[in-house]
């Protein structure tokens, strides 16, 4: 892309210190405060960075591509004038691009005249569109007690060895919009993927394109490409790329587009990286004090806006660190974020797939886009009810680990036969089964008949009549 | 209105450093860059100015001029702030809108108050009253149904000179002048106050109201009085918001102020889009007529973060003046913590606890005693109660800003990750919560529904802390180990805590309980604990009492007995005497 931006600006020799990929530039004048600069090394080979800081007569620079190789009096760098901008079109589906928005396919330059500043601009809260339209991905962990909303940001909490990859993929391949009114083949038009990847393995950037390969999807999907063996800094733009091509084709030309990044981590640990070279004061455990408001920065770019017919859907991916949910990365996600899908380990290691811990799971939108003339009356209620069944069972088991299965009361026994036939039938599924929410309804009844009637008390006597099906369904 | 008095510097995100004049003043507000960004003077060195600016400064160069204004930053405040939306340093969100299409743009200049609207002034005061500070000397029906009570300006008195006849006026038509010493001010609707200064009031009185919010493990188990503040922790996805909404939506105050302060965009525009549809189950108009709404989410610029709960506080200080209760959300104060933070650390200052300044507990106290209950300076009542959330890391109450806040609040509402996670909800944790209110307001309630509330309230807090005591034992040996009338502990506080202390947001019945609804429920709950215990002393095992029809009715009464049928609550009461009388006839 340097060869579209107009190069104006001027060359300066005058690098004084060079720290990882910070760089201290002198003499220049008239720099602008995040200003993208060129940088040409004592061999003529360009790369790109950032301005980062300011004063008078100097300048700190961050250096996407890294420092390696620059020299002090060797390395001449040119102010371009202007903000990070990437070409946006709609031509860029079915293209990969490396983490700064550059092709990576051999393909051409996108032909647009188009520029889009990658950082965006906050979206008024006036102008958006509250969410309130389902997407049934198929998932019943998902659908029945974790539902996703056309506009939600949704991020999904795992750890290492974890089928998180699998998870999303499946996600991606079977989400459809929920409501039965909207024809599903008219949607798919207008149906986008975009992918960005920081900081993972060339084998998870594989195995996503084999996926949307597979599901046919390849032609609606952008991926933005920044894996392991790739410059760290870089992974700071390779989301806002992502992000604001997704804007472009949700806000202008009006398509649901799907997002998906991962690994959240990777891209922290970046940040981090920057803020510790600069000498900047830690918060937890060494990461900037500005962590949330930069998660925010990418996390907030989602959603419905009055004046477009199209969305942005976020589902970001990150690994926590030894599983730990109070880890700066996932808590301050969770704040930002409608609610997390959270993988649980003890289900992993039971064989269980997707192995989704409900209880740590939320979806703070849920609540409006399901229930009468939505997904079905009864949903709230039922879903309250499995949450709560299911918690309690956890009490049972943890007390049955103690005082043995036989000691337990027959209700509790029942418990602890529901739990395991929730884990089972409920969770577990195939990764290639697309279940409807009627289905994935059917089977939380099915659960909850298991257990006597007037324990069931988030539901409504009306609800039980209809749909319970238990041995005292009579009485 | 505005002279150049230095050149930027230097750039750093929206720290902003700027040589020239000595004579800019500390908070002054001031105009950086050809754009115009608005900021603040937050640090004078010699010749050095230091600036935070509230806006994104990209593109932003060394040389730029800054602006004076020699005005601190301040809010408008006039009739037609009600049903508003503003950010940070009150710029009206729709007229941005307008502007600048769904995208916040930058440099964007906008009066808050909307100066073309006419509202039909009647004055009060006459020619040749000597009035003082804040005194009325006017109404305008701000809605329907709200009377907005114009004031002298907070620092002027003097006596009136002229008086404009009842009519229709703009905010900016003169409405009345006032002779000051030899000096005749001329006053409008529209006056202006610095955001970092408490308006003034005559005493701070002892709140012995309860604000009422229609949430029963709020009201009865934790009140909080008007005037007092409440502090809302947990971690993310315990159910702070859902609590704010819930608050600002049922609260019996007159005027809410609620601040999104760097929380999510989607939540904002969910009270922006429900609360026109709600109707005030006192005044019967719809909610947003008696809202103030301040948005600066997460990803708006970080230094208008912090100026936004201080906006708030200010428009929420000068309803009370009028002589309104007032009630403010503020989700989240940490938030606002990391704000500042954040510009205390592009500013190189010493940390103290984890980056935090070591003014962070200042700050916090400064914000949390602007709340209270008051006689204004024109002798009416005003109270001002302040509901802030905390965001702790990890859920970890120890962390500065929890523990800071907990020295300045009287009133804390734990919230519990696993209550959550159980869909217990609200899921305010009654061991970890506490309210100093109590005492305050006993008197209230004795008056209002003439039973003996704090008793039959701490009755019910002994039996759910055995409760918590004897479930240790029953998850170490089970609960067939303890006897009977300590499981029927166990039942009571099921009850307490299934049918009483939660309560489902979205059920139209449940969503709100009147207090008579509420002191009713629990005393059934804690008869049926009365009469229980008696039979299970004759030698009835538990089971039998467990078993019986009622415990159910008592679980759902709550959404099963509307606020205005209370009447049920006898047939209730009597299936409990039927149900147990047998038992008591067969185990005699």
């Amino acid at each position: 892309m340097s060869d579209v931006i107009v190069q104006s600006g001027q060359e300066v020799v005058g690098v004084s210190r060079i720290t990882g990929p910070i760089m201290i530039v002198e003499g220049a004048a008239n720099v602008s405060y995040d200003e993208v600069v060129e940088i040409r090394d004592g061999r003529g080979n360009l790369r790109r960075g950032r301005v980062l800081e300011v004063g008078e007569k100097t300048c700190v620079v961050q250096v996407f591509a890294g420092s390696t190789g620059l020299s002090i009096d060797g390395t001449r760098v040119r102010f371009l004038g202007d903000t990070l901008r990437i070409p946006v079109a709609e031509e860029m589906l079915g293209r990969v691009f490396d983490g700064l928005g550059n092709p990576l396919d051999g393909g051409p330059q996108p032909l647009t005249d188009h520029f889009a500043d990658v950082n965006g601009q906050p979206i008024n809260p006036t102008a958006r569109i509250y969410p309130r339209d389902y997407i049934q991905t198929g998932v019943s962990a998902i659908d029945g007690l974790n539902t996703l909303l056309r506009g939600q940001k949704l991020p999904i909490f795992s750890g290492a060895g974890m089928p998180h990859d699998q998870l999303a993929a499946q996600i991606v391949r079977q989400a459809t919009l929920g409501a039965p009114t909207d024809a599903p083949s008219a949607e798919a038009e207008q149906f986008a993927i975009v992918f960005a990847a920081m900081g993972v393995k060339h084998d998870v950037a594989n195995f996503f394109r084999r996926s949307f390969t597979d599901s046919g999807a390849l032609t609606r999907v952008a991926m933005f490409l920044n894996l392991a063996d790739d410059p760290p800094v870089e992974r700071l733009v390779t989301p806002r790329a992502a992000l604001t091509l997704a804007e472009y084709l949700a806000y202008e030309k009006g398509m649901h587009v799907l997002v998906v990044l991962t690994d959240m981590t990777n891209y922290c640990e970046a940040l981090r990286q920057i803020s510790n070279i600069r000498g900047e004061v830690p918060s937890r455990k060494g990461y900037p004090g500005y962590l949330y408001s930069d998660l925010a920065s990418l996390y907030e770019r989602t959603g419905r806006i009055r004046t477009s017919e199209g969305s942005i859907t976020q589902i970001p991916i990150l690994t926590m660190p030894s599983d730990d949910i109070t880890h700066p990365v996932p808590d301050l996600t969770g704040y930002i974020t409608e609610g997390q899908i959270t993988l649980g380990r003890e289900l992993d290691h039971s064989g269980i797939y997707p192995p989704i811990a409900v209880l740590p799971s939320l979806s703070r939108l849920m609540k409006d886009g399901i229930g009468q003339g939505r997904t079905r009356g009864d949903h709230p209620r039922w879903g309250a009810q499995l949450y709560a069944a299911y918690a309690h069972m956890q009490d049972v088991r943890s007390l049955a680990s103690v005082i043995g299965e036989e000691e337990l009361g027959e209700v509790d026994q029942k418990y602890l036969k529901f739990g395991r036939a929730f884990e089972k039938e409920f969770i577990n599924q195939s990764p290639t089964e697309n279940r409807t929410i009627e289905q994935t309804l059917s089977i939380g009844w099915r659960l909850l008949s298991m257990l006597p009637k007037d324990e069931l008390t988030r539901v409504s006597l009306d609800e039980l009549k209809q749909y319970y099906q238990g041995e005292d369904a009579k009485h | 209105m505005s002279e150049q008095v230095g050149v930027v510097t230097w750039i750093s995100g929206p720290v902003v450093r700027a040589r020239g004049s000595r004579y800019v003043g500390m908070l002054e507000l001031v105009e950086v860059g050809e754009d115009r960004l608005v900021g603040e003077v937050i640090g004078l060195n010699g010749d050095i100015i230091t600036v935070q600016v509230y806006e994104e400064t990209s593109g932003m160069k060394p040389g730029a001029p800054v602006y004076g204004t020699g005005l601190p930053l301040s809010v408008e405040l006039g009739p037609g702030l009600l049903k508003s939306i503003f950010d940070g340093v009150q710029r009206p969100l729709p007229l941005i809108e307008i502007e600048s299409g769904s995208f916040i743009g930058r440099g964007m200049r906008l009066d808050p108050l909307y100066r073309k609207d006419r509202w039909k002034f009647n004055p009060t005061a006459k020619v040749g009253d000597v009035v003082s500070r804040s005194a009325i000397i006017g109404t305008v029906m701000e809605t329907e149904t709200f009377e907005h009570r114009i004031m002298v300006p907070a620092d002027l008195s003097g006596t009136l000179t002229w008086v404009a006849p009842a009519g229709d006026y703009t905010i900016e038509d003169p409405i009345a002048k006032l002779k000051v010493g030899n000096e005749e001010k001329v006053l409008t609707m529209l006056q202006r106050w610095p955001v970092r200064r408490p308006r003034p009031y005559m005493t701070r009185m002892r709140g012995t109201t309860p604000l009422i919010t229609g949430q029963r493990v709020l009201d009865t188990f934790f009140p909080v009085s008007k005037g007092g503040a409440a502090g809302i922790p947990g971690p993310f996805g315990s159910g702070k918001t859902v609590t704010q909404h819930s608050i600002a939506k049922w609260a019996d105050a007159q005027v809410i102020v609620y601040i999104g302060c760097g929380e999510r965009g989607n939540e904002m525009t969910e009270v922006l889009q429900e609360f026109p549809h709600l109707v005030d189950p006192r005044s019967g108009r719809p909610l947003m007529e008696r809202t103030v709404l301040i948005a600066n989410t997460s990803n708006m610029p970080v230094a208008a973060r912090e100026a936004s709960i201080y906006t708030g506080i200010t428009i929420a200080e000068y309803y009370r003046d009028m002589g309104y209760h007032v009630a403010l959300m503020a989700d989240s104060t940490s938030r606002w913590a990391e704000a500042l933070r954040e510009v205390s650390g592009r500013l190189e200052e010493m940390p103290a606890e984890e980056g935090y300044p070591a003014y962070l507990a200042g700050r916090l106290a400064e914000f949390y005693e602007r709340a209270g209950y008051v006689e204004t300076m024109n002798d009416h009542i005003g109270s001002v109660t302040i509901v802030g959330a905390v965001s702790p890391p990890g859920g970890d109450f120890s962390e500065p800003v929890t523990q800071h806040t907990k020295r300045f609040i009287r009133c804390f509402w734990a919230l519990d990750k696993s209550l959550s996670s159980a869909r217990h909800f609200p899921s305010i944790n009654w061991l970890d919560s506490y309210s100093e209110y109590l005492d305050d307001v006993a008197d209230w309630w004795q008056e209002k529904v003439g039973k003996d509330w704090l008793k039959m309230r701490n009755h019910a807090m002994e039996l759910l802390s055995e409760e918590s005591r004897l479930s240790q034992i029953v998850k170490l040996v089970g609960p067939d180990a303890l006897p009977d009338e300590e499981r029927l502990v166990l039942e009571t506080s099921r009850l307490l805590r299934e049918g009483f202390l939660q309560q489902n947001a979205m059920d139209k019945v449940d969503a709100f309980s009147t207090i008579q609804k509420q002191i009713r429920m629990l005393e059934l709950i804690l008869y049926f604990h009365e009469r229980g215990l008696r039979i299970v002393k004759h030698g009835a095992p538990i089971s039998l009492i467990h078993n019986l029809p009622i415990v159910d009715t008592l679980i759902r009464m709550k959404s099963i007995v509307p606020n205005e049928e209370l009447e049920k609550m006898d047939d209730i009461q009597k299936q409990i005497d039927d149900q147990m009388s047998q038992l008591d006839v067969e185990y005699r």
